[in-house]
């Protein structure tokens, strides 16, 4: 049976240029993060599915607010849990999976996939619920229609949710790619054997074509970004195999699309994390330090034929830019630090350009990287939340962090600059959903 | 090379068909003159669904850039790697149209950026269906 709950609607998203100061800049803040274990696959076990990780996350999102659960009157999470193999239909459920839990809308609900009716039955403390919605995609996307809903009063509490699950297997290996067809969109990338960094990699050919430069620049920024997400107790690394990557890893790796490497590619793996938003109103009363939103922007670049070039990407970026300073009323030298996506490495540098992030023009990022202190340490601290290279293919490590160093909360990954304005999103250009994140309303 | 051999379905029949006639076409606009690729129910530049044509173009095109496949998602090709993709432009649409290629006959890793090429039709294994590929002329 279809999960009864709507994606959120396209028009929702801030995707065109001109559209001025968001309405409800510094009107909605973040006051509550929580975050699950994080394993590298499900082992089977009903305690590690995703629909569970997912409870955990939420519940800790609350308590970390300090409202109690029927306070709750908004959910926005993204169904996709995977963007590799799902479940295979047909297949039996473990029995410890469905005694431990309710059905949910879905043959694989709280497995490969989660609505909104599989966390409702198995959540019976979130009885206040009236507001719900899917935002399609990515935390980014749910950050954004979570923002966007408190904003609109549609619901004063809203619990904003990215669940990610990773079965057995070799990534994105099986179902249509292990078939001897291909139908639907995949047929104008599949039959040339497209797949993973290649666009990445690509753009960044055509990168040091036009700019110089070589793949080995990017290893400061790799290495800095492995060592940031040791520092996140909640990461994947942190947690299993704390192990430092050098330069000397990074430059000798094997090539997955080259010039992608091994390290330049996040490694897939299962947690949940979860936010709680309410109004700047709200806010004050609760435990943590608010993290106001200054508004959320969209990059959807058109383009012909089968890929954005990479002069579109830059232009993209650009764009972005654009939109989200003129959305959260500031410019590049507002910003203390910035947590744009990271997965796969190769695409970050072009989002940094676009923002003019320490002034950056584009054709310096690479040498930015290699030249300047981009520590936490630093004037300019590139990705402090590591990302996905450093804490696994997650999507919102970027996000937490934002909330976290506004909030005094990173703990070791702490930047040693006044962490006042922020922003985070992705995945990139050719396509993304990316938040002004702030410690105070604004002016 | 051994691909996966594609599905057609309604809105990219023609396109394939043209193809097992080593024919390239692209989706047109009569009303805006766009050419789009790959095929979409209306006219992604103004939004028309009744003036969308196919139009045959000259199956000339220039290397715009390149990466090399080392550890391919689809089984079929993993026999093959590490494998070119190019990404060709239409000389009808430069700047605009792209497509992949993986480039036969040219050396893994030593792509001429830049270079013309001229589309050639390799026959897929599992259904016979024949898809486009790019050869360097020059």
């Amino acid at each position: 049976m279809p999960t009864k709950t709507q994606t959120a609607p396209a028009s929702l998203y801030r995707r065109d240029e001109g559209l001025g100061l968001w309405e409800h800049r510094g009107k909605v803040a973040a006051v509550g993060v929580g975050h699950s274990p994080a394993d590298r696959r499900w082992d089977g076990r009903a305690e590690t599915s995703v629909g569970a990780y997912a409870i955990i996350a939420l519940r800790k999102a609350i308590e970390d607010a300090g409202v109690s659960p029927d306070q709750v009157d908004g959910l926005v999470l993204d169904q996709g849990t995977t963007t590799g193999n799902r479940w295979e239909e047909g297949r039996p459920i473990p029995d410890d999976f469905q005694k431990a839990f309710k059905p949910g809308a879905d043959y694989d609900d709280g497995i490969s996939h989660l609505t909104t009716e599989w966390l409702l039955a198995n959540m019976p403390e979130l009885t206040g619920i009236k507001f719900m919605q899917y935002g399609s995609g990515c935390m980014s996307n749910v950050i954004c229609v979570a923002a966007q809903a408190v904003g609109d009063g549609k619901a004063n509490y809203v619990l904003g949710l990215k669940a990610w699950d990773n079965l057995e297997g070799r990534y994105g290996q099986g179902g249509n790619n292990a078939q001897d067809t291909i139908a639907g969109r995949s047929v104008w990338s599949n039959v040339w054997g497209m797949s993973g960094p290649y666009y990445a990699a690509y753009w960044l050919n055509k990168y040091i074509e036009t700019y110089g430069g070589s793949h080995d620049q990017m290893a400061n920024f790799v290495v800095n970004s492995k060592a940031n997400g040791l520092l996140f107790p909640e990461g994947y690394w942190a947690q299993n195999r704390p192990e430092p990557l050098s330069r000397e890893d990074y430059l000798n790796a094997r090539w997955i699309v080259k010039p992608a490497n091994l390290y330049d590619c996040d490694i897939p793996i299962t947690t949940s994390a979860a936010y709680l938003f309410t109004t700047a109103e709200r806010a004050k009363d609760l435990k943590q330090k608010p993290v106001y939103i200054l508004t959320h922007a969209t990059a959807r670049p058109k383009f012909k034929g089968v890929e954005l070039t990479m002069e579109g990407c830059e232009d993209s970026a650009a764009s972005l830019a654009r939109k989200l300073y003129t959305g959260a009323g500031i410019t590049a030298n507002d910003l203390s630090f910035e947590n744009m996506y990271d997965g796969y490495t190769l695409f970050h540098h072009y989002m940094i350009e676009g923002l003019g992030y320490a002034g950056l023009k584009k054709g310096e990022g690479l040498s930015f990287y290699e030249t300047a202190d981009i520590t936490i340490n630093g004037p300019h601290p590139v990705s402090p939340s590591g990302g996905n290279a450093g804490s696994g293919r997650t999507r919102f490590w970027m996000h937490t962090d934002c909330i976290q160093q506004i909030q005094g909360r990173a703990g070791a990954r702490q930047i040693k600059k006044p962490a006042e304005i922020g922003v985070s999103g992705g995945p990139h250009p050719r396509g993304g959903d990316f938040t002004v994140w702030s410690s105070t309303p604004g002016n | 090379m051994p691909k996966q051999s594609p599905i057609p379905d309604e809105l990219s029949r023609p396109f394939w068909d043209a193809c097992n006639e080593e024919k390239l076409v692209m989706q047109h606009c009569k009303a805006c003159n766009w050419l789009q690729f790959p095929p979409e129910p209306t006219c992604s530049e103004c939004g028309s669904k009744d003036n969308l044509e196919w139009k045959p173009v000259s199956g000339r095109g220039k290397i715009h850039g390149y990466a090399v496949m080392h550890d391919c998602r689809i089984r079929q090709m993993q026999a093959e790697q590490p494998f070119n993709i190019a990404l060709i432009e239409l000389d009808e649409d430069p700047g605009g149209i792209n497509m992949y290629s993986n480039l036969p006959g040219t050396p893994v890793d030593n792509v001429p950026v830049g270079a013309s090429v001229q589309v050639v039709f390799e026959t897929t294994p599992a259904t016979g269906q024949k898809v486009p590929e790019w050869k360097v002329v020059s």
